[in-house]
């Protein structure tokens, strides 16, 4: 992929690569131990900057939507582990934030969500089912807050098609 | 990314005539030092429009950025079961930068409500589900963070300075 296109989203039906990355300096998380239960990934550009806050601030709120679909959320941006962790506490977010600091962005790149000209992620949202494969994805103008609407609606359908 | 997926009704909070052209929906917060912004762009866009403006007003409480937003709406709620609501809307966000336990049992006091029946809506948590539902509904509107407007039910995304939503306003409400 060129470094100067918009990078193209893994499309729903795809298997989510499956990535480990460090969430503090002695635990590291894989998307595989989430086999079983929806994953929620959202890439975003960098801790810190405002809309990222205000995004992972609304998700922080829907603690209790995510359970009751037993949804793990996962935010991933290329920042260092105790960025990471100073953000978390701040913030208070009870979810975990991932590493992708080394080698730096390979799982945006292996999600087709990495901006190789500013060195950062996209502002990307992928579903994945409880079987591993992506089921919605979703890339936001990269200073837009993408909300939870696109995230509840997808997490319902999946909840809905396992129902029986 | 989407319009209001519940519509205005008897249920919400509502400053002006049902005969209104044009409907102004807030999602907001009471502790978000930009709903405070708003709160006075609003007052003098109501003045600005008179009654071809009616304004609604839903809860969006960001609780883990501010440890009051959440206290303030449900007093909020308390207020309107009294009848109060705006009065207490008002309040809250004239005293934004003043949001505390005590304070909050002042207002009520200052507003003439029945303060042990308001400690006892608030300790008691009576009107937290209705706050969560407002949340809620905006989150599946796409409200992405405070304040959110819509505009005769459609996502407003534009700049929300006064002179920006007084053109938008006005090019609707004729």
């Amino acid at each position: 992929m060129s470094a100067l296109t918009t990078a193209t989203p893994l499309q729903p039906g795809t298997m989510a690569p499956d990535f480990t990355l460090a969430t503090t300096p002695d635990q590291k998380v894989s998307l595989s131990e989430f086999r079983g239960r929806p994953v929620v990934l959202a890439f975003y550009p960098a801790d810190w900057s405002p809309v990222c806050g205000d995004q992972l601030g609304l998700y922080n709120e829907l603690k209790e939507e995510f359970d009751r679909y037993d949804a793990v959320l996962i935010g991933i941006s290329v920042d260092g582990i105790w960025c990471h962790l100073a953000f978390a506490k701040e913030r208070a977010f009870h979810f975990p934030l991932l590493s992708d600091f080394e080698p730096k962005g390979a799982t945006a790149k292996a999600y087709g969500v990495y901006r190789a000209k500013e060195g950062e992620t996209e502002r990307a949202l992928f579903v994945i089912d409880r079987e591993g494969a992506i089921r919605w994805s979703y890339v936001s103008p990269i200073g837009i807050n993408p909300g939870a609407d696109g995230i509840l609606r997808e997490l319902e359908r999946l909840a809905g098609n396992s129902a029986k | 990314m989407s319009d209001l997926t519940v519509p205005v009704s008897e249920a919400d909070h509502i400053q002006g005539s049902a005969q209104a052209t044009v409907t102004l929906l807030e999602y907001g917060d009471y502790q978000c030092p930009y709903c405070g912004q708003a709160y006075g762009i609003i007052k003098d866009l109501q003045a600005a429009l008179g009654g071809k403006l009616r304004f609604v007003f839903r809860n969006f409480p960001l609780t883990k950025a501010h440890p009051y937003a959440e206290l303030a709406a449900e007093a909020a709620e308390a207020a309107a079961a009294a009848g109060k609501f705006w009065e207490m809307h008002d309040t809250l966000y004239e005293n934004q930068r003043a949001l505390s336990e005590e304070s909050i049992v002042e207002f009520a006091r200052k507003l003439g409500l029945d303060v042990p029946q308001f400690a006892e809506d608030i300790e008691k948590r009576r009107f937290r589900s209705r706050v969560r539902k407002d949340f809620m509904n905006g989150v599946k509107s796409g409200v992405s963070g405070t304040p959110g407007f819509f505009i005769n039910g459609e996502k407003y995304d534009e700049s929300w300075d006064y002179d920006t939503l007084l053109s938008a306003l006005s090019r609707l409400s004729g």
